[in-house]
């Protein structure tokens, strides 16, 4: 490979240009006017922009935006409110059966969703929640709660422990040592699973379209497939849709790389 | 329950034990007090499901039964009519090409990548970040992004192999091509998985290892083969077995970009059980149930794998 710096450097930026032209690709279109869509050869740059798409966006698309984010928001407070205990418990508490627990953490993450979504119809039609937020939340939960206990555990295990012997000491009860101790001193794990709690919801298909298809308030990943699905000629339209809905990512990529690649190598390598 | 050592110590021995053992079992009653959500949970919203879906997967149903109840009892039988069906060893080669083409090439451009950015030169993290957008983005977006620029009349492959004078490739609407292009589409996903993972595991290799092979006189080839790859191979048996179970899994990029078309040629066991419940306006619960769980067992086998890889390399 290439011996002087610069030379790796300029590979690198190659490298990362290749990998990263499907976006490039993806914003271009979106700016491109429909009559010169099926222009050949396509235009390389939107010289001739347009903001059509983007517009379309606006009109039609804010409500299917505004669904993601309840949705998203409503799984982060799910998942941190049922796995930051369940954290506590196996990583602090030596609970008799912790093993088995963790295994079947470790198994459930392994269902394919299409399975978990029957499953979830045949019961929500049943109770008549098809079509519901709050159905679709509790749906979408299932992709990050056992991530998420299985992260809180790892990171809570690392606590020194004379922190909790001295709130113990101080007479703190195990849930007083939870709240006031072990969880203001877990904000990275907090951070960590909600960021990408926000994102599994946010990006959910499998769910939304199976559970919620009927529904009064849908999310963006209906309002692109509703798009794709009824005018195969507004690409402009779709593309920005999709650019507007990779926006939590690239939030997330620069305001907390540190947590994403946390988050990938914790949820496989565990320590 | 934080009071027992203290007391114990001016008790007589008996009561210390007794005592004790009360103790520990207000301990056990705490520690289950607070992994009671997660139980509860899991029994919701994962046993709950699963056993309605292997129930599903048990019955005749008709839109009618599935609504009301009171369907038969059939055994196997859903499961013998889609072992039959013309689709199901189409879509089981299909999933099993997907996946093995997938895995193959990801893991070995992931391996590439991560040695090249562990070099460390100007801008190596910065670039090293970039390469994970792929991955967090929704998959909606990447599919439909993959979709249009593999369109056959106005897609920017198919322009720029006109440039070196390739006629168009139907890259979503032949059955030659399909099942390559959401491969392709899935490849570039996972890299920066790959990518992540096999970086760590590059971390985690003491640096005083290479410098004793380069004082050997290895060559940097030599160096790879030799010595990172072997240390490599728990993480590299992770991220398989990982990237395995994931990709069994896909459902949603081959869904919007083919719906498993044309003509079957591009559908995989999760999208034939989407197709036959969801996909259609005659849905067949049962039998999709069916082909879910023949999916299931498929995973599990490969994630108790996982869990053993796992196991071994942190001991």
């Amino acid at each position: 490979m290439a011996r002087r710096p610069q030379l790796r450097t300029l590979v690198g930026l190659i490298l990362t240009a290749v990998m990263l032209f499907p976006l490039y690709w993806m914003i271009n279109v979106s700016f491109t006017q429909d009559k010169r869509m099926r222009k050949s050869p396509p235009d390389l740059f939107p010289t001739h922009g347009t903001l059509e798409g983007y517009r379309a966006v606006l009109h039609q698309q804010l409500p299917y935006l505004g669904t993601s984010l309840i949705v998203a928001l409503g799984t982060v407070v799910v998942t941190l409110v049922i796995a930051a205990p369940a954290g506590y418990s196996l990583a602090r508490l030596r609970p008799r059966g912790r093993g088995a627990l963790t295994f079947v953490l470790l198994i459930v993450q392994m269902i394919p969703g299409i399975i978990m979504a029957f499953g979830f119809y045949a019961i929500y039609l049943r109770l008549g929640v098809l079509n519901s937020v709050a159905g679709l939340i509790l749906a979408d939960s299932t992709i990050a709660i056992p991530f998420g206990v299985l992260i809180f555990t790892a990171f809570m295990s690392g606590i020194p422990g004379e922190m909790l012997q001295a709130a113990e000491i101080d007479g703190a009860g195990t849930l007083r040592r939870f709240l006031s101790v072990v969880l203001p001193v877990s904000r990275n794990s907090v951070v960590t699973v909600s960021l990408f709690a926000f994102l599994w919801a946010w990006s959910d298909f499998v769910f939304a379209s199976t559970l919620d298809i009927g529904g009064r308030h849908q999310p963006i990943t209906l309002g692109i497939y509703h798009y794709i699905g009824n005018n195969n000629q507004q690409w402009n339209a779709i593309m920005a849709t999709a650019v507007v809905a990779s926006i939590p990512a690239a939030i997330l990529l620069v305001i907390a790389q540190r947590y994403v690649a946390a988050g990938v190598t914790a949820g496989a390598v565990k320590d | 329950m934080s009071d027992h050592a203290a007391a114990g110590a001016v008790k007589a021995a008996p009561a210390t034990a007794s005592r004790r053992r009360g103790a520990s079992l207000s301990r056990q009653f705490a520690a289950w007090a607070f992994l009671l959500p997660i139980t509860a949970y899991l029994a919701v919203f994962y046993a709950y499901p699963l056993y309605r879906n292997v129930d599903l997967s048990l019955r005749e149903y008709t839109v009618r039964s599935f609504v009301q109840g009171g369907a038969k009892f059939v055994g196997l039988k859903n499961y013998r009519t889609v072992f039959d069906d013309p689709t199901f060893v189409p879509a089981l080669v299909h999933t099993a090409i997907f996946t093995g083409a997938s895995l193959v090439l990801q893991f070995a451009l992931g391996m590439a990548l991560a040695l090249f950015f562990f070099q460390h030169f100007k801008l190596s993290t910065t670039l090293r970040a970039l390469f994970l957008v792929p991955w967090l983005l929704p998959l909606i977006v990447s599919a439909s992004t993959w979709s249009w620029m593999l369109n056959s009349d106005s897609g920017i492959v198919n322009a720029a192999l006109r440039a070196v004078g390739i006629g168009p490739v139907h890259w979503l609407t032949s059955p030659t091509w399909a099942l390559a292009s959401v491969t392709l589409a899935n490849i570039w996903i996972g890299i920066p998985f790959n990518l992540v993972l096999l970086y760590s595991g590059l971390q985690s290799i003491p640096a005083d290892v290479y410098e004793a092979a380069a004082l050997d006189g290895a060559g940097s080839w030599k160096r790879f083969w030799l010595v990172t790859f072997p240390l490599l191979r728990p993480v590299s048996a992770i991220t398989l077995l990982l990237g395995l179970v994931y990709t069994l899994k896909v459902f949603d990029i081959i869904w919007i970009m083919t719906r498993g078309g044309p003509a079957d040629a591009s559908t995989t066991l999760a999208t034939y059980s989407y197709q036959l419940g969801f996909g259609t306006l005659l849905p067949q619960f049962d039998k999709g149930a069916a082909v879910g769980n023949v999916l299931i067992l498929i995973a599990l086998a490969f994630g108790l794998l996982y869990i053993r890889a796992q196991r071994k390399a942190a001991n």
